[in-house]
Parts: structure tokens; sequence; C-alpha cells
């Protein structure tokens, strides 16, 4: 695993083999992230690849992903494991049924058969922790999940270990890399800002843009991503609801190669400006500062 | 480095970025791991493990320039050098581009710099933006910082001074038409409205980072000067939720404007989430004797009410005159964002008139432009249109008092600043009387109250609170202890 991460170039190098286009602030914190084995907390406005990242690196990595989605009410039974309640009744009636044909079996027998790991369900952070192979662990939109629960994440970012009270610790065999990914809609705890790097994904510059749309884009020319890029640009000078993401330029830009457009006029501009403004103040707002309806 | 690197984060603290000191120590840890010689990549691990909110980061940035300037500035290298080297480099200019006409004249007379005058200076700056040449570009910005920032050694001035003063010799608007034009001509044929403002948006883009290096140029000399303890002092930026609102220059009113709307999101998060898990309301006697039968009679499980989420209504009278304008704007879009937490928001505006503007605001889904409707829309001017807080309270009284119910809490917005004008404070105490609440923000340092033409403490004897409201932190904290 170290030879991929071995500088931040050769992180870069090995991102854009999975065509995701880096800068030099993700390839530094990756490779950071690597080296001290420590959480990446990504941040920034939606679309701009957070997620892709960890999938990127998972599979430059070659690892396994392992993802976490939270939601409101994420509870300790969905993040990290649970008994098979099921399977433990069903053991219980065997006994039953084993008792009353004359074989002799205590208490104690029984509790230490149905607490083990055969009766484990596996959740996506013991499934992290307990892995034998390389795993790029993502837990997605963490901001989600309510504070209460962020807690929970707390022993396994900084010690990555997991404490089942009838089995004991489970620690890690491998160091796996951890992403947390968030969107801001709140305030994360300091305790867990302070286990992690922290990276911004912000929207890329005008350079990096246009090698995305070129990477992304088949069959685009180059003026036409430049021209693309240089819009998207400008309406995110604007003071709009929502800027454009990477993921709706992508997808004006293969709209405009679609139909055939090599270079965009006002017309076509006006036309399909809701693939990237989804307000209809803002596409008005856009079409007045971007001079189309003249 | 160890040394260095305790004074950067104590420094980062001293402008209020928390900094733990694990934090400190991860970083001393991932610098190990980083090329020095890199700056970025230094600058980024610094970044990664030290500032862990994206608001920082201009903080950040500003206090990672004066400790590790990018090139140490040598204030006894002489000018004349700088020149000859930038001759040399302009003569390649000249040769590869057909443009260096003039730039022979220069070459001609060789390292005597002093004798390039601001015109023909600002001439160069113009064709570096126009070839978009980055190095020439940086030299530009150190000879313009030495012509016209004029520097005085251990001067105590801030750097914003001789930013200003060698932006403004620079003329960088007139420059960015110039460049506009050039560029817009030397297209063939009809150019568009929208190719015209892609270029002019290009163009402000290049000047936006030309302004950016003049200003790290001045640091850059600075510090040299002064050394990084006193320069991080009077340079050091504030962070968006401490940026005083009366004070705020254009650049941080953008800020400020970038700050509040997910502040205001996150705040309503809070609230919400804060009223579903409140504690839980009185006992439900019928629910508890029902559950008591599966118990054989025993209320063994107590049964509650649920509480009743009782949302306060809000009434917002805020002064709009030049002075505390600002704050008003601030403030006025953060209640109205936070409407869903609150039963009803109705907003009112004066300056010596009063006039509801709650339609105006509700009814744009843009709250920029809602603001801007009410400056222009908005019938608040009287008679001169100087703050009269007096006449505004009996004619709010007059007019909407019977709308104020026990339910209502009043917020009045304003510096009360009257103008030696009657105070109408007992309009104010009737108002309060009627209403659930009555506060008071005041935009103002405590300090300045009841100081010249403030009259806050006659008003404040029948107000339930008033409170200094000068930044975002102060602000977020009343809204959300109203809520």
């Amino acid at each position: 695993m170290s030879d991929v991460f071995a500088s931040p170039k050769d992180v870069s190098r090995g991102l854009e083999g999975q065509s995701y286009l880096s800068n030099e602030s993700i390839a530094s914190v990756v490779y950071l992230a690597a080296k001290l084995g420590k959480p990446v907390l990504v941040e920034g406005p939606a679309g701009t690849g957070k997620t892709e990242l960890a999938k990127a690196v998972a599979s430059m990595a070659g690892a396994r992903l392992i993802r976490l989605q939270c939601y409101e009410g994420l509870d300790e039974s969905k993040a990290l494991y649970e008994w098979n309640y099921k399977k433990q009744l069903l053991r219980i009636q065997a006994q039953n049924i084993a008792e009353a044909e004359g074989a002799e079996v205590t208490w104690k027998d029984i509790e230490d058969d149905i607490f083990s790991e055969e009766f484990l369900l596996e959740r996506p952070l013991l499934q992290a922790i307990r892995s034998e192979d390389q795993v790029v662990l993502l837990i997605d939109e963490v901001d989600r999940v309510e504070i209460e629960t962020e807690a929970l994440l707390l022993e396994i970012l900084s010690e990555y270990q997991v404490s089942i009270p009838e089995l004991g610790t489970v620690t890690a065999s491998q160091v796996p890399m951890v992403f947390l990914t968030s969107n801001n809609m709140r305030e994360l705890s300091e305790a867990l800002k302070r286990r992690c790097l922290f990276l911004y994904v912000d929207y890329p510059e005008l350079e990096r843009e246009k090698e995305i749309i070129k990477a992304k884009v088949e069959g685009v020319t180059d003026e036409l991503a430049d021209q693309v890029g240089r819009i998207v640009r400008t309406l995110r000078e604007l003071d709009l609801k929502k800027h454009p993401s990477v993921s709706e330029t992508l997808d004006w830009a293969r709209a405009l190669v679609l139909t055939g457009i090599a270079t965009i006029d006002p017309e076509t501009a006006k036309a399909t400006l809701n693939l990237l403004l989804k307000y209809k103040s803002d596409i008005e707002k856009a079409s007045k500062e971007l001079t189309l309806s003249a | 480095m160890l040394d260095l690197l305790a004074g950067f984060v104590s420094q980062l603290r001293r402008s209020g970025i928390d900094i733990s000191l694990t934090e400190s120590l991860d970083a001393a840890r991932a610098i190990e791991h980083m090329d020095l010689g890199d700056r970025e990549s230094f600058k980024y691990a610094l970044a990664a493990t030290l500032v862990k909110d994206h608001s920082h980061s201009g903080a950040f940035d500003t206090v990672f320039d004066i400790y590790f300037a990018s090139s140490a500035y040598d204030p006894a290298g002489d000018i004349a050098g700088e020149l000859s080297e930038l001759d040399a480099d302009q003569g390649t200019q000249a040769g590869s581009a057909s443009l260096g006409q003039d730039s022979g004249m220069n070459a001609g007379q060789g390292g005597n710099g002093q004798s390039l005058s601001p015109e023909e200076l600002i001439e160069m700056i113009y064709k570096a933006l126009l070839m978009d040449d980055q190095e020439w570009q940086r030299q530009l910005t150190r000879l313009a910082v030495t012509a016209f920032a004029g520097i005085e050694k251990g001067r105590p001035v801030g750097g914003v001074y001789y930013v200003f003063r060698t932006l403004r010799n620079l003329n960088l608007e007139a420059l960015t038409e110039r460049l506009v034009d050039a560029r817009i001509n030397s297209k063939k044929g009809e150019v568009s409205g929208l190719q015209a403002k892609l270029i002019s948006d290009d163009v402000k883009a290049k000047i936006d980072a030309f302004k950016k290096e003049i200003e790290s140029e001045v640091r850059r000399r600075l510090v040299a000067d002064r050394g990084p303890e006193a320069m991080a002092k009077t340079l050091r930026k504030p962070l968006p939720e401490d940026i005083d609102f009366m004070h705020a220059n254009r650049e941080e009113l953008a800020s400020l404007k970038r700050a509040i709307q997910p502040l205001s999101r996150k705040l309503a998060v809070k609230l919400a989430r804060k009223r579903r898990h409140k504690k839980r309301g009185p006992l439900d006697f019928r629910k508890t004797v029902r559950h008591s039968l599966s118990y054989g009679g025993v209320p063994a499980e107590l049964k509650f009410k649920s509480p009743r989420a009782s949302k306060p209504e809000i009434v917002v009278l805020a002064d709009i005159s030049g002075s505390v304008a600002s704050f008003a704007r601030f403030t006025l879009q953060m209640v109205h964002t936070l409407g869903t937490q609150f039963s009803k928001v109705r907003s009112f505006v004066f300056v010596d008139g009063v006039d509801e503007v709650t339609s105006l605001i509700d009814g744009s889904d843009d709250i920029g432009e809602a603001i801007y409707r009410v400056n222009t829309e908005a019938d608040v001017v009287w008679v001169d249109g100087h703050s009269d807080y007096g006449h505004v309270f009996e004619t709010f009284w007059e007019k909407w008092g019977k709308e104020i119910t026990p339910k209502t809490s009043v917020i009045v917005l304003g510096d009360a600043r009257n103008n030696y004008h009657a105070s109408g404070a007992w309009a104010l105490g009737e108002i309060s009387r009627k209403a659930r609440h009555l506060y008071w923000l005041d935009p103002e340092t405590r300090s300045y109250w009841d100081t010249g033409d403030s009259i806050i403490g006659e008003y404040a004897v029948h107000c339930a609170g008033v409170f200094e409201c000068r930044n975002l932190r102060q602000l977020e904290k009343f809204v959300e202890q109203l809520a």
C-alpha cells in the first residue's frame, strides 16, 4: 500500500489513473492520512466529488470500499453491530428439544453459545475493523446524524477498535483509511474534528475544471470545454441560491456534445441553462447577468 | 522548527481559532512527512491538521504568510538590481512578442530604475497582464510596491494603508477597462453580450490575483521590517463571526454575507432538534391510568403529555439609516431565514418614518434583492431622513399597537442615536406593557452607549433586555435564546 502513497505526487498520479483529477491540497491530505493513519474529514459544497474521492482512493490502493451512509436516526445496531436475536431464539429452542431428549446443559453453556461470533451481525464499522484485507471506510454525510450518535464514531476513529460488552474489544488488524464527508448542515462536534485531518474541497479552478470536463465527457472539444468552464465560473461568482456543481457542469457538457453544439452562443446557453441551475429565480438572474435575453 | 511552529500556533489561537494540544502535535508529526522545500504542501499539511473550519481559512492564510514568507525579502537588496533583472527579462519579452515597442527605451537606461515614471510602470503592468506572463507580473508587483506604497521603516501603520496607497496609484479600475477593451477588440467580428461578460470576468479574476500579489508583497516587506510577532498583530484578519457590523469594509461585508446563510441554516437545524428533544410535558393522567391496567392497576409506567411547541411571534423593528444599515440587514436576514422556527415574523423598518416590509421580504425568495427593495420602496423618511426614534415609536404605537399581543416578542434594532429629538419613550413603554417581551439590540460597543445623542438608557428601562450585538457570534447567541 505504501508504494502508492510514497509522496503527494504519487498520490496525485494514482488518483489520475482512476480518472479523478485532484489538486495539490487533496493529494497532500490523502498522502498525510496514509502516513499518519488518521481519518480525513472532507467538507465542501455538494457535487464537488467528495464521495468520489474515497472511491478513487479505494480502487487506487486496491482496497475494498465499505460505505456507511448516515441519516437521522442512525444508531449502533445499524452502524456497528447487532445480535441476530432470531437465530439466538432458534438456538435456545433447539436446546429445549435437546434437553427434553435427556441432554444435560447449563445456563452458562447457552449464554456462551448465543453470544458468540456465529450470532453477531456485522455492520459497516465493525466490518471495516475486522476485515483482514485492506479497506477504505467511507462515512458519508456524517453531518446528518445526531450529535449524540457522533460519539459512537470516536472510539473507532482514534483507536481503530470497537468494544462489544459480550465479546470484549475488537482491534483492527490493519489500520483502514477513513473518509468522512460532510455538507456542513450543522456544526460537527469538536471531539470529532480534533481526531480528523480536515480537507475542504471547493469548486475546481478554471484549468482543473477544464481538465475534468475533458477527462469525463467523451468527444468534447478543447474550445467547448473552455467555454463551459468559463461560463460556469461566471455563474459561481453570482449570488445564486444554488451554484452549479461539477456534476451538473458535466451533465451540461454532455448534453451540448450530444446535441452536436461546437460553440455556445447566447441562444443555446439560454435554452440549456436549466441543466445547470435548478431554481427559477436563479435562471432569471443568470440570464440577465449573462445578457442572454438581449 | 518546533519553536517556529509553536509561535505560529499561538498566533493562530490569538486570532480566534481554537487549536487543541493534540492538533498541534499532529501538525508537528505531519510536517515530518512533508518535503519542507515545498512551501505549498507544507501549508496544506498545517492547514489540514490545525484548521477544521473552512471559514477560518482566510485567517490561517494571513498568519501563514506572515510566519512563512515565500521568499524572505531583503530590504538591503538594491532596487536597481531588481530593475536591471526586470529589464533583461523584458528584453526577452520584447524579443518574443512584438509588443515591446517602448520597452527599448528602458533597456537603454540600464539599471537606473528611479527614472521609470509611474505611467511607464502602469503601462508595463498592463502589458504583463494582457500577455498573462506570471513571472513578469511578480517582478512588476515588487516594483510597484517600491514605487507607490512609500513604506517608511518603523512607522506603525497597518499593512492595509500601504496596500491601499499602492492600489490607488495603480488605478486598477481603469486598467481593468483597458484590458477588457483590448481583449474584445482583438476578437474578430461581432462580440455577443455573453462573450463580453466572460471576458470581463476573466480580466477581473486576473486583476484580483494581481491585487493579492500586491498584498502579500506589502506583507513580506513589513514582516522583514518589524518581525512576524508584531506584524501578526496588525494584519490579523477577524474571523467572519467576529467582524464588527458597523465598521466592516466591503471585503468583510462580503465574507459576512457568505457566512450568514450557512450559519442561519445550522441554527435552524439546531433549534428544530432542540424543540423535538425538549423535556417531556406535564403528566398525562388518563394515559397513565390506562397503561396501569397492564401492571394490574399499579401506575408503574408514567405517561407524559408531549410538550406543546410554543413558537414565539416576532415583530422586528429595524433602524435602516446609514450608520446601522448593514446590521439591520443581517439581522432581518437571519430572522427571516429562521422563519419556520417562529409562528409569525413581521418586519418594520424606519429612519424617521416607519413602514411594514414583511410582504417585501416574504414575497421574494432572494433575500439580497428583498433588502434592496426595502431600501428603495419602503416609506421610511418622514421629514429629513435622520433617525428619529421618538416619532417612530409614537407612529408605530398608533398604527400597529393594537396588533401587538401577549404572544408577541418585539425586537428593536438600532443604536438609539436620536439626533436630539424627543425620545418618545412613553410609546415604547406602552408597547412593552402589551408585548410578551421587548428586546433591544444595539450594534454599538457598550462603552459608547449613552454618549453623545445616544439615549439607550432612557429606552432601556422599558426593555426586558438590551443586548450589545456587534457581530454574528452575538447575534447568533441572541436568536438562539429567543426561539
